[in-house]
């Protein structure tokens, strides 16, 4: 058994990312709890509900500049949903923060009902996503929000990639007078857009032009697929990235292009194999008729490695060198 | 209004859940006749709620945890003005907006509920807001006694106090039985009264089918800083004497015989009234 990995980047996939010219940023959660204040300073009616989460989501600063806009109600994931709900139909602009984990399995029932049934315009903020809590094991990792959430309708379902789209889809969520859920983790990503790059809900974003191979992730598996056709390319193997940033609803548009444009495509996503990115795209493609070399990466139905964020990424070859293996072997 | 005339409506209200169920085939009738005269009160002599003005931002909020009593609301509703009673013949059917549990598709609905152990923190939500904005609406939801076992409304309950909101009052339908049988013996929730103290609210109590009483009881300020429960004490199926206190009408719905028993017991509580009144 090999010590927790101190990056979630190899040496050789950091050269690759210096040498794309990238710089690391920070966390996508710290992002989105600056943007926050920024939208509360101009909108009075913003208010953050939380869990006993205002630390694990990054809102001291929050909490200091604006103490009457943070509920808290407590370790009560139910409540806290419900309450962000009545908050909600009064005309509070509510975001309901706590942990993916608990708030789309303890509180299902009332994202459900109390939110998507009853169409009132909660942002549910979901941090610490996937296995960002690493070895602290399944009960804190969220592999099952994206397939639960894609089965109830009027939500949408956004995952940024890097700290641009997280800064983007906050902002686009905030405009948006209707249930969203905002998915994020807590390590610090590789900023790979530039500030000019356009950011629309739904539409995706194709970092990389290439013909054949597409990687299509989403969140933070993005940077990897990137490192991935980076490397590729000194192959010879021209590979298209597109961060799926909105899950739900997909842009078919961009998937289908690439399904007819590219010779393969592999999806890529931190959640499980079942209901999630990658059997979206899959579903979609077959019903239009396109059936390009088809791959999901993904976390598999099984007990989950233990180990760091990192090193549980590796294991399922959510890696710039996994990336790389499953491209072979796809091709 | 008069508690003669509210009498009259409680009567005409239980002849017409009876009607709709039956008419739609299905309806929870234990529970819709157990909470009407609630209900009626409420909406007859509480609550700031009005068909014109009703998604005034100033409106009462009233929100029915116990959503599977849904008839009942529809038909007080409905009496309300808040859309023509003829709608209900739709009741429960292909494409009807009026489904078999709350939906804010009917006016005067302000969430959908129906999945039990939702309304309690939905209020605490608009009761918060209203604290925020000093609005002076006050908020009420209407929960079962078998629904108590949902741990939601404890952390409801407990986020109540904590945030100190005098400005919601839970009404408790307390008929003791649920869809299993009596509520003790399913997995008894009670002391309720104690309980509800014990978490820092104001517990009061009512005859749950005497409009007087409600009214006074629903009157009455709040204690500063607490929230307001009121243990309605009912009869499940009050009303109609073979469905009272009988386990199987919690969603039994009446053959055209018992229709017409039913409706011809209410006919009679009608004369008796009226009788009484002169
Ligand atoms: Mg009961």
């Amino acid at each position: 058994m090999s010590a927790p990995a101190p990056s979630m980047f190899s040496t050789a996939a950091q050269a690759t990312a210096k040498g794309l010219g990238l710089a690391m940023g920070r966390s996508n959660l710290e992002v989105f709890a600056d943007t926050l204040l920024a939208l509360a300073q101009t909108d009075r009616q913003i208010l953050a509900v939380t869990s006993d989460s205002r630390g694990s989501g990054k809102l001291g600063p929050f909490s200091q500049a604006f103490p009457d806009h943070l509920v808290e109600v407590g370790i009560a994931e139910q409540n806290l949903v419900g309450v962000a709900a009545g908050l909600a139909r009064n005309g509070k602009k509510t975001y309901a923060i706590s942990p993916a984990s608990f708030l789309t399995a303890r509180a299902l029932e009332q994202i459900k009902n109390d939110v998507c049934y009853s169409d009132v315009p909660v942002k549910l903020v979901g941090i610490s996503a996937g296995v960002s809590y690493g070895a602290l094991g399944s009960t804190h990792h969220a592999l099952h929000d994206l397939a639960v959430l894609r089965a109830i309708p009027n939500i949408l379902i956004i995952v940024p990639a890097d700290n641009f789209e997280t800064r983007a889809a906050v902002q686009a969520a905030a405009a948006a007078d209707r249930p969203i859920y905002l998915r994020f983790g807590k390590s610090p990503m590789v900023d790979f857009h530039d500030s000019e790059t356009p950011f629309e809900i739904g539409t995706a974003i194709e970092i990389r032009p290439g013909h054949d191979l597409a990687f299509i992730g989403t969140g933070e598996t993005v940077i990897h697929c990137l490192l991935a056709a980076a490397q590729l390319e000194n192959e010879g193997l021209n590979c298209r990235v597109v961060s799926m940033h909105t899950v739900k609803p997909l842009d078919t548009h961009a998937l289908f292009r690439a399904g007819r444009e590219c010779r393969a495509v592999i999806t890529v996503e931190e959640h499980s194999a079942h209901g999630g990115l990658g059997e979206a795209c899959g579903a979609a493609l077959l019903q239009a008729g396109i059936s390009p070399r088809f791959r999901i990466v993904a976390i598999p139905d099984e007990d989950t490695v233990t180990g760091s964020q990192a090193d549980i990424f590796r294991h399922y070859h959510i890696s710039m060198e996994g990336l790389i293996q499953i491209g072979h072997e796809v091709l | 209004m008069t508690d003669h005339e509210l009498k009259l409506k409680s009567i005409r209200y239980r002849r017409d859940l009876l009607q709709y169920i039956v008419l739609a085939g299905a309806g929870h009738t234990g529970g819709s006749l157990s909470c009407i005269d609630i209900l009626n009160v409420l909406y007859n002599r509480i609550l700031r709620v009005f068909p014109e003005s009703w998604t005034d931002p100033c409106r009462d909020r009233y929100v029915q945890s116990k959503g599977h009593s849904v008839e009942a609301l529809y038909v007080v509703l409905a009496d309300r003005g808040f859309f023509p009673k003829s709608q209900l013949e739709t009741l429960c059917r292909y494409q009807s907006p009026f489904v078999g549990h709350p939906t804010r598709k009917i006016p005067g609905i302000e969430m959908n509920t129906g999945a039990l152990g939702h309304g309690l923190s939905i209020c605490v939500g608009m009761a918060i807001a209203g604290k925020m904005d000093s609005a002076t609406y006050h908020v009420y939801t209407l929960l079962g006694d078998g629904e108590l076992a949902e741990g939601s409304n404890w952390e409801a309950a407990m986020a109540a106090s904590h945030h100190r909101l005098d400005n919601l009052t839970a009404i408790l339908d307390h008929n003791r039985l649920q869809i299993t049988g009596r509520t003790r013996e399913v997995c008894n929730t009670e002391p309720v009264d104690a309980k509800f103290r014990s978490f820092g609210w104001t517990v009061r109590t009512a005859d749950g089918h005497d409009v007087g009483q409600l009214t006074d009881v629903l009157s009455q300020d709040p204690e500063r800083g607490k929230p307001t429960l009121i243990i309605a004490n009912t009869v499940k199926g009050k009303g109609v004497r073979f469905i009272e206190n009988v386990v199987r009408w919690h969603h039994g719905v009446p053959s055209a015989e018992e229709l017409d028993q039913a409706l011809a017991e209410l006919d009679a509580a009608e004369a008796a009234l009226a009788e009484a009144s002169e």
